[in-house]
């Protein structure tokens, strides 16, 4: 059985049900001449049976999608011949991935004709096991709905059974984002630990230099990679230092005209302009910084007699503040917009101008909020991966000269995990213990700003 | 006049100034950020208007029997394996007659791109009279030749920038002097995935795998999201593992995105063994990362519809569920819309958690499943633009265009779901 006919089929059960549930809870309605009719509008008979024919087979469904792979390769190890696995060079895992890797179709001269079979045996497997699995679950689905129907009598509140599962489905929903931050954690936590296994802790924190390499054989000289991360921790920060250069300035700026000083037309019109900023892709202001910014300052800097290099901090980051622009101006709008107009009264009835009011008044008033704003920005900025990558150095400098070219945590992981991987070196998994570093600034960052700003909100609300 | 009011009178002036000053501050950061803006947009628009249109050259093309057609079957099927470049070479021998040797030859047979054979073959199998005839047709050239051909002040340049040679360069002018070299609409961009040579690479590719990861993406996600929203907004009871719950989708709202991809890597690919580079995996850690943003729109909706209507229900007898999905949900239908089209552009313009899970190989083939190998718009453009060759640059700007096209197209329909139907209460 297909999919796709599995999906009609299942479909048309499901409707199926639902009118038979319905219709016998009418039946059975007609047929009390007598006392009080069933306790639950009927459909909802028909739903509970409904119920229980998408529970069973949705569980089926999604055990079936994360298990098959081992379920399979279960079936093929045992379907191997054993001559197969005396034959093969090299261990029993790799002789799997031959065997999966070869299309019985298409077959190279000179494969062994005993993979060719077994990869045959795995190309009918795969087929074959789906159409038992649908099977199962349209025989699992009926059965279980038919039994749900006997219940159907004056006895049975419908009606409570199926809020009470609709609402537990809500609740499982819910939960969805807890187990993805438990699963962020853990997956973090596990391959980080596996790194810190072979590179001591503090060597990678406080280490001075970094170089990823891994030997290829064990008696190769220079073999073990240095993991000290601070010349990757100093690049982010550097890049980020020049970010907030360029977006503290112009946003503040902008929130405190449109706030303050612009017509309603005026700030109806440029604060969707500036939000523009914040929904252009990253991948764009990388290839902005990389093509246009680049080159220019670059160009720029050496005719004043400076050198640059070409994939400098100064680029990645100055765009990446523009990028960061839209996040101070509406979150600092929000918040100097929310201070008590009462304030502001006192002020200009004690005669100060405007700009005397905001930088005197409002300004530290608004303080806290202003704070938290710039940083969930700081938290953004570290935490953006495209414009540094396409932008920003991968070579590893300790350096605060801006003009230079530094890597950031985010480069560095995805120049660690794209491309050919194997999942036992250090290399690899320095990546994680990156993450998990990024993972918990940012947390940290983000929690201590939303509880500023909230604790802000409180004061004047 | 008082000594006071004097002093105040002097420094009345002053105090203005600097309100003066505060104020133009304040234009000078709007129009900071407008110039950013408008600079980033124009320079994309300079880069990548010239990746539409492509070169072609007009040759004189003998359909020679012996070359297609050796056996004299008359059979279309057997024109696939005669040797094309060999027309096209003869063409450019016959027009250049100058060129005699074999190293000189080699430099002339780059101005053709190699997608022209296909096309001649084509032309062979589809007019069979053609055979033996001579025609005139224009062929596509090679980006090298694209890129002198859209930058003609690359004529000037030393013979080392120029990307070709002096001797190439007296061709290509001969070319354009006899009229034989013309733009055309580039319609392999629109209609091709990704290639090694920038005159054949489109864009056809990653336009359907973003399409198939952002249906996985919404399948999975707005129903999850609207019923986490629903429950959080309506019905939960405020108690501890509720706050919890809240905590975690804000905190997962911020969690940067590249962390994302590290969990599906490290669970969708190593642990549950899901394949690489597939739109079902990207889907999934798209879903995972644009949940926070609609279950945050959701819950401001529902909150936004006045608690007269549960009470109006709740009144009549409904259940509190009953209240709220008749009524509260319906009406909050088109700003949890616009917050799940908005959500959708988001994930359609990320690119860095797809990087980790395998969706930045190069793929010529156009995905049609969701299982297939398969990239993505913005990965695409990430990909070109780290590819060396000179023709590259304006296809990346031109990828770029197609993807902001798509978002403008998002986000103004997520707009005119809120103008048209949202109600005011």
């Amino acid at each position: 059985m297909g999919f796709w006919s599995f999906l009609i089929i299942f479909c048309f059960l499901s409707f199926y049900i639902h009118w038979y549930g319905t219709t016998k809870a009418l039946k059975i309605n007609e047929d009390i001449t007598k006392g009080s009719k069933l306790p639950s509008l009927p459909s909802y008979y028909g739903t509970y049976s409904l119920l229980w024919l998408l529970l069973p087979s949705s569980i089926i469904l999604i055990c079936w999608f994360f298990f098959k792979p081992y379920i399979i390769d279960i079936f093929l190890k045992e379907s191997i011949p054993l001559n197969l696995v005396d034959n093969f060079k090299g261990n029993p895992s790799m002789l799997i991935d031959t065997i999966k890797a070869t299309n019985p179709e298409k077959i190279f001269p000179g494969t062994n004709p005993l993979i060719i079979d077994s990869a045959a045996y795995y190309q009918t497997l795969t087929t074959n096991s789906d159409s038992y699995v649908f099977l199962l679950v349209l025989v699992v689905g009926l059965i279980s709905s038919l039994v749900s129907l006997r219940k159907v009598s004056t006895f049975f509140r419908a009606r409570q059974a199926v809020e009470k599962a609709n609402i537990n489905l809500l609740i499982f929903c819910s939960v969805i984002a807890i187990i993805t931050t438990i699963g962020i954690v853990f997956s973090l936590i596990f391959e980080a630990v596996r790194f810190f296994e072979r590179v001591p802790f503090f060597d990678f924190l406080f280490g001075l230099a970094w170089s990823p390499q891994t030997a290829i054989r064990e008696d190769q000289i220079a073999s073990q990679g240095s993991f000290g991360a601070i010349p990757i921790f100093t690049g982010t920060l550097l890049i980020t230092l020049v970010a907030m250069a360029v977006a503290i300035p112009v946003g503040l700026l902008s929130a405190i005209y449109l706030a303050e000083y612009a017509r309603p037309t005026v700030r109806k019109t440029f604060k969707p302009i500036l939000e523009i900023l914040a929904g252009v892709p990253t991948v764009v202001y990388g290839f902005f910084a990389a093509i246009t910014v680049g080159p220019f300052l670059k160009d720029f800097v050496s005719s004043l007699g400076l050198s640059m290099a070409s994939e400098s901090a100064l680029a990645a980051g100055g765009v990446m503040g523009i990028m960061i622009i839209p996040f101070i101006s509406s979150l600092s709008d929000d918040v100097i917009t929310s201070v008590p107009t009462s304030l502001r009264d006192g002020s200009y009835a004690m005669g100060a101008t405007k700009s005397e009011t905001i930088k005197k008044v409002i300004l530290p008033a608004a303080l806290p909020g202003i704070v938290g704003a710039i940083l969930l920005a700081i938290s953004r900025a570290i935490g953006e991966t495209m414009i540094v990558v396409m932008a920003a150095g991968i070579a590893a400098n300790l350096t605060a000269n801006p003009l230079e070219a530094v890597t950031t945590v985010t480069v560095q992981i995805v120049t660690l995990l794209v491309g050919d991987q194997e999942f036992d070196s250090a290399k690899t998994l320095a990546a994680f213990a990156l993450g998990i570093t990024l993972f918990f600034v940012t947390l940290l960052l983000n929690l201590y700003a939303l509880k500023i700003v909230q604790k802000y909100r409180e004061r004047y609300e | 006049m008082s000594k006071n009011t004097e002093l105040i009178s002097k420094s009345l002036e002053k105090r203005h100034r600097s309100e003066k000053r505060f104020r133009f501050f304040g234009i000078l950061g709007i129009g900071t950020a407008v110039i950013f803006l408008i600079t980033i947009l124009s320079s994309i628009f300079v880069e990548g208007k010239g990746a539409f249109k492509s070169t072609f050259i007009q040759l004189e093309i003998n359909f020679d029997q012996e070359i297609i057609d050796p056996n004299k079957t008359n059979n279309p099927e057997e024109f696939k394996f005669a040797n094309y470049k060999l027309l096209i070479n003869d063409a450019l021998k016959n027009y250049f007659p100058e060129v005699k040797d074999r190293k000189t030859f080699r430099d002339l047979s780059v101005f053709i791109s190699s997608a022209a054979e296909q096309n001649l073959m084509k032309l062979a199998m589809e007019n069979i009279e053609i055979i033996g005839e001579s025609k005139k047709i224009w062929l596509l050239a090679s980006s090298t030749i694209d890129v002198i051909h859209k930058n003609p002040q690359m004529e000037n340049f030393l013979e080392e920038d120029r990307l070709i040679n002096n001797i190439q360069m007296s061709w290509f002018n001969a070319l354009k002097k006899n009229g034989d070299i013309k733009f055309g609409l580039n319609t392999n961009f629109l209609s091709n995935a990704d290639s090694t040579e920038p005159e054949q690479a489109g864009i056809l590719g990653s336009m359907l795998g973003s399409f198939f990861t952002l249906l996985v993406t919404l399948l999975l996600c707005f129903p999850v999201a609207v019923a986490s929203g629903v429950f959080l907004e309506e019905l939960a009871p405020k108690n501890k593992f509720t706050d919890f719950i809240e905590i975690n989708i804000n905190n997962l709202a911020a969690v940067p995105s590249i962390i994302f991809g590290l969990l599906g890597l490290a669970i969708f690919l190593n642990v549950m063994h899901l394949p690489r580079s597939a739109p079902i995996v990207g889907g999934m850690v798209l879903a995972l990362m644009t949940l926070p943003t609609i279950i945050i729109s959701t819950r401001a909706s529902l909150k936004a519809v006045p608690p007269s209507i549960r009470e109006a229900a709740i009144g009549l007898g409904a259940t509190k569920f009953q209240a709220v999905t008749h009524h509260v949900l319906p009406q909050s239908m088109p700003g949890i819309l616009t917050g799940t089209i908005i959500g959708m552009s988001q994930a359609l313009g990320e690119s860095a958690p797809l990087l980790m899970i395998g969706m930045v190989a190069f793929i010529v083939d156009i995905p049609g499943s969701l299982t297939d190998s398969a990239t993505v718009l913005p990965v695409q453009i990430y990909l070109w633009k780290s590819t060396a060759a000179r023709g590259f640059v304006e296809l990346t700007a031109a990828g770029i265009m197609v993807l902001l096209t798509f978002l403008v197209i998002m986000n103004s329909v997520a707009v005119f779901v809120r103008q048209k139907f949202e109600k005011k209460w």
